[in-house]
């Protein structure tokens, strides 16, 4: 049974998909639907700071590691230099260590292999309601 | 058993033997799982996807290795968006040889990365060809009034 991303007030929690893989961004964006979420996707790391920099603003960021113009980490250390606070998830292939290293090291909140599962969501969930309540 | 009956049951032991065969995993199933009334073609739709891409990097990887130099980084971004994307709609086979690609790769090795494209082209040719059947099966289904059996 799938968790609703409403908060007690009924506001959806918004989220930003950053990834340059088709394949990827179409099942996030259902997936991400189907938990409640309200979802948008970008295919770079430029494209999320850009949209950041617009004013637009989401409870949680799922970034991918490998982009084009500007990966994940970079991504990532600009967003938090900026001053954005949201959830940062990066996203990484399940044999690299490494990858989820630099992430940590550029300010993201935790780490996920791609693609997401329902496990996934639910623990990213719970911990948004933690932080937002 | 009626017609729709034979092509159900055709359903599932097909969709059976490809896992258990191991051109398809689970990630396949939670795919099959986000389809509802509301995304009625959405498996369909990713695979569609998922085919353009390969073709795609198929062509890039043929012409990596084309070059006098190889460019093994490029190559290794090409089979790591290859390997993102067959782990992604469950493409299990394709996904192994894009492993055992990468430590080619990393390794330099040429005669490694060459075989390890031939089996890729055959992998990626061979699982098109069963999701293909697959969805006809959907269709002969559908079109007799049936509906597709969940797994």
């Amino acid at each position: 049974m799938m968790s609703s991303s409403s908060s007690g007030s009924g506001k959806k929690f918004s989220v930003l998909v950053v990834d340059d893989d088709p394949v990827i961004q179409r099942i996030h964006r259902v997936f991400l639907d189907r938990f409640g979420f309200e979802t948008q996707v970008v295919g770079n790391g430029k494209e999320a700071v850009d949209l950041f920099c617009s004013g637009a603003s989401f409870h949680l960021v799922l970034m991918d590691w490998d982009m084009p113009i500007m990966d994940g980490p970079k991504a990532t250390r600009e967003l938090r230099r900026m001053g954005v606070r949201s959830m940062i998830v990066g996203m990484t292939s399940r044999d690299r260590d490494s990858e989820k290293q630099e992430f940590v090291r550029a300010g993201s909140d935790d780490c996920c292999s791609k693609p997401l599962t329902s496990n996934t969501v639910t623990s990213l969930l719970q911990q948004l309601h933690t932080k937002y309540h | 058993m009626d017609l729709v009956g034979q092509l159900q049951r055709q359903f599932v032991d097909y969709t059976t033997s490809l896992t258990r065969e191991g051109f398809l995993d689970d990630q396949f199933k939670q795919l099959q799982k986000l389809q509802d009334e509301s995304n009625p073609e959405f498996v369909v739709e990713v695979v569609s996807l998922f085919f353009e891409d390969s073709e795609k990097l198929l062509n890039d990887l043929a012409s990596a290795f084309q070059q006098k130099i190889v460019d093994y980084k490029k190559v290794d971004a090409h089979v790591h968006q290859f390997k993102g994307s067959s782990s992604s709609i469950g493409a299990q086979r394709v996904k192994n040889v894009c492993v055992a690609f990468k430590t080619y790769c990393e390794a330099r090795n040429f005669e490694g990365c060459s075989i390890c494209l031939q089996s890729l082209e055959q992998e990626y040719h061979l699982v098109k060809s069963k999701l293909e059947t697959l969805f006809k099966l959907e269709q002969q289904i559908m079109a007799a009034g049936g509906s597709v059996p969940e797994l």
